[in-house]
């Protein structure tokens, strides 16, 4: 990290940005020199990867990325120490990468979350550093005033030409946006392009343009389709899950926000998706059309971008199949980048128009603070995402979360960890009733009366502890394993080592 | 009136299901003991049950499917339900009114040993056979705490000795004889459940011919069934319309003493009003139980 002054948060929007943006170093390209290297090996010669630097990837392969593995093996055998790795998010695949963080070839990491083995590896502190967590505003912003400084990005390209003209819409390992690495390409000093699909041909349209790219190298695969894009992503038939999916439907109907031009961001899975179904009905018994959709991009979001419902969508990641063949194909299917989605030092992030965002959590507490990265045992396992930043902008921030999982309240009386302070949510809905946040008196008053079960955040803790007990505290050591930064670059919460 | 249009069926040894079982809105939650439990579950599910009922309060009605009393678990599983007070047991394959009598007796003395008041917990049977089908409406009179028949459909078609189909044609004379033996007895009748939970047309088709037979209502295996079912239960807006303007005018003949009631030139008889009265009755129940929901 940089010797900048370390300051504690102090409000979603209190502090205001000094300086300037930075920039990559100047480079030059002879005219006709050929990009493309034989192997990993040599792009990591070629770009004078040394101990210490910073690498950087996207997570746009979701757990089916083979690239940050294969880079990461590739600088092991070269001999190279000290690397800080600093990418958009980490998959429960890249546990391959453990025996180098033992032996020192990584010493650092930089995300916005952790799964698995690896969650488990780094909330035992076994690196050096403390883990940064960032949300996807943040690390945009991080990266573009220079906090968080990338010698080289290496970029998993499914569809690149042999000048390094990149997207992410054709080939075996098609993702559909590159959201997430277009920020990467910009500002690294230098870029290294990985494809498993050399187009032969010219690239259009060019999400990445060849003059952000040092290298191309082409290797058999960069990741695994099955796992990258599978078929259309369902909506859930978890009971649980469709009732409060129906019970958040219900809150948005009422909550003042839901008229003709209204804007949405639904999440990728469980309730937080599921709401569509029930939305999409309102809409059309309203005959409401809304104004645009965000976020990751589903299957069930693009139905109703193609039904009328909505009239743009804007995405920065896309995660299935009908996304993918969507956005190709769709005018109105619009790719933006990690800034344009959620960065919160520029001049207007798609965030700060937002209406109405659904998401979900890990657990929450009496003061609405939601947590989404670690588990009831305080191991890191999640992400922080665009929970914080869509929570931020958004006019109405719905957080849906049963009350028990596994017998353990999820209402807590202080969450483990913050990742979105609770003065950005307004709503909690459980199976057992919704909470409206003090703060929102306006939305609690529009929402009394329609027949939802609406209860203080209290007295929904009270039920929980009638069925299951309060949970014991997580004992912790004081370790410091994880630094949760908040999009403003401020610290908003750290991760203890539990005992 | 007490609506039963949805009676949910759970396997009693799944403690995230009970613990969640009263969120859905059914009208009715069937904690099962019987067919849904292994034999090697049997006792941990009465006792999950027993406490699940005891300790957590729920805004519907709760009821026990204990195991036949001709089997090892059956007396066990009502020794131990009772002093939890469910609201309603279902006895399971019911073939004689003697099997109803019998279970009558347990219950009124765990009344009594447990200060609960008489008459406080009630009885449904399942029919499965052609024999309990024979004698239904000796069953349904067997004691007054009997509010309700029920058909078990699997097990009766088997009975049978035939399958199901599409039109339900194997299941109507056993349905159409369990609706008269039911109101004979005035009790109701409850439809037995479908086991395609992908299948929301079937269902539906389903729910309409049996409501449209006379049941009160069906039993369910999963809360998505729910919504299908009470849409088809509750009375629209346009019938319970229909139905207050048949009372005015009722009401108005009486007031002047007029022999004939009409309503828009069509004679209206006693029949009718006794409909529109039920219509209005059930509706006014289905609002009060979606009060109900809000409170707890």
């Amino acid at each position: 990290m940089s010797n900048e002054v370390v300051k504690n948060f102090a409000g979603a929007f209190a502090k205001i940005p000094t300086g300037r943006m930075v920039g990559p170093k100047i480079s030059m390209n002879k005219p006709h020199t050929n990009k493309v290297l034989e192997s990993l090996e040599d792009a990591i010669d070629a770009v004078g990867l040394q101990d210490g630097m910073t690498i950087s990837f996207h997570h746009h392969f979701r757990n089916g990325d083979y690239l940050l593995n294969m880079v990461v093996d590739a600088i092991a055998r070269k001999g190279i120490k000290g690397v800080t790795l600093a990418t958009s998010s980490l998959a429960a695949i890249h546990e391959a990468i453990i025996p180098h963080l033992e032996s020192g070839v990584i010493t650092a990491i930089q995300t916005s979350g952790v799964r698995g083995k690896l969650g488990e590896y780094l909330t035992s502190g076994n690196l050096k550093q403390p883990v940064i967590i960032r949300s996807h505003g943040g690390r945009a912003r991080a990266i573009e005033c220079g906090e968080l400084k990338i010698d080289v990005a290496f970029i998993g390209a499914p569809n690149c030409d042999r000048n390094g003209n990149i997207n992410g819409r054709d080939g075996k390992s098609a993702c559909g946006s590159l959201g997430y690495a277009t920020i990467d390409a910009a500002y690294a000093d230098k870029v290294v392009a990985v494809t498993d699909h050399l187009n032969e041909g010219y690239v259009f349209p060019i999400t990445i343009p060849q003059t952000q790219i040092d290298y191309v190298v082409a290797v058999d695969s960069i990741g695994d389709s099955s796992k990258i894009a599978s078929g259309a992503l369902r909506i859930t038939k978890d009971p649980l899950q469709l009732l409060l999916a129906e019970f958040a439907a219900g809150v948005i109907e009422h909550s003042g926000y839901f008229k003709n031009n209204f804007s949405l961001q639904l999440g990728s899975g469980g309730a937080s998706l599921a709401v569509a179904r029930y939305i999409k009905e309102k809409m059309l018994r309203d005959g409401i059309v809304g104004s645009f959709g965000t976020g990751g991009i589903t299957g069930v979001f693009v139905d109703m971008l193609e039904q009328g419902l909505f009239k743009v969508l804007y995405d920065v990641q896309s995660f299935d199949i009908p996304s993918i063949e969507s956005i190709k194909k769709n005018p109105n299917h619009i790719e933006m980048t990690a800034s344009y989605y959620a960065n919160p030092h520029n001049k207007g992030a798609i965030v700060n128009n937002l209406d109405v965002v659904v998401l979900s959590a890990t657990e929450v507490d009496l003061d609405f603070n939601v947590n989404v990265i670690t588990d009831s045992n305080g191991i890191i396992m999640g992400a922080s995402g665009g929970h914080s930043d869509t929570a931020a902008g958004a006019n109405l921030s719905v957080v849906v979360v049963p009350l028990l999982r596994n017998r353990l309240p999820m209402i807590r009386d202080r969450v483990h960890t913050i990742v979105t302070p609770g003065e950005s949510v307004d709503v909690i809905v459980t199976e057992y009733g919704i909470a409206v946040n003090p703060l929102r008196q306006d939305v609690l008053a529009n929402l009394q009366n329609k027949g939802l079960l609406l209860k203080t955040i209290e007295e929904l803790q009270e039920i929980a502890y009638k069925l299951a007990g309060k949970p014991e505290k997580i004992e912790v050591s004081d370790e410091i394993v994880a630094i949760v930064e908040y999009r403003d670059g401020t610290v908003l919460d750290v991760i203890r080592k539990p005992l | 009136m007490k609506l039963r249009r949805s009676m949910m069926f759970m396997p009693g040894n799944n403690p995230g299901m009970l613990q969640s079982a009263g969120i859905y809105g059914t009208d009715t939650v069937i904690f099962d003991l019987e067919d849904s439990v292994s034999i090697g579950e049997k006792d941990a599910a009465r006792y999950l049950v027993a406490n699940a009922i005891k300790y957590i309060s729920r805004p519907c009605e709760v009821a026990v499917r204990p195991n036949h009393l001709s089997t090892p678990y059956g007396l066990d599983d009502l020794k131990a339900i009772l002093p939890s007070k469910p609201d309603l047991i279902r006895l399971p394959k019911v073939e004689t009114p003697d099997e109803i009598k019998q279970v009558d007796d347990m219950i009124s003395e765990a009344e009594v040993k447990n200060n609960f008041p008489a008459g406080s917990i009630r009885m449904m049977g399942a029919i499965e056979t052609a024999k309990g089908l024979m004698k239904a409406y000796d069953i349904a009179t067997a004691s007054p705490r009997m509010v309700a028949l029920a058909i078990g459909g699997e097990d009766f078609i088997a009975d049978l000795k035939t399958t199901r189909t599409k039109s339900g044609r194997e299941l109507f004379v056993a349905r159409g004889q369990l609706i008269l033996a039911a109101r004979a007895a005035g009790i109701q009748a409850i439809d037995t459940v479908f086991s395609n939970v992908n299948d929301d047309e079937g269902l539906y088709n389903e729910t309409v011919m049996i409501k449209e037979m006379g049941f009160d209502g069906k039993s369910i295996v999963n809360p998505r069934q729910m919504r299908i079912v009470h849409e088809i239960f509750t009375p629209t807006a346009k019938e319970v319309e229909y139905a207050e303007r048949v009372i005015v005018a009722y009401k108005d003949a009486m007031a002047r003493n007029l022999g004939v009631v009409s309503l828009n030139g069509k004679m209206i008889d006693v029949p009718i009003v006794d409909r529109a009265e039920r219509v209005l009755a059930y509706a006014a129940a289905v609002n009060v139980n979606r009060g109900g929901n809000d409170h707890e």
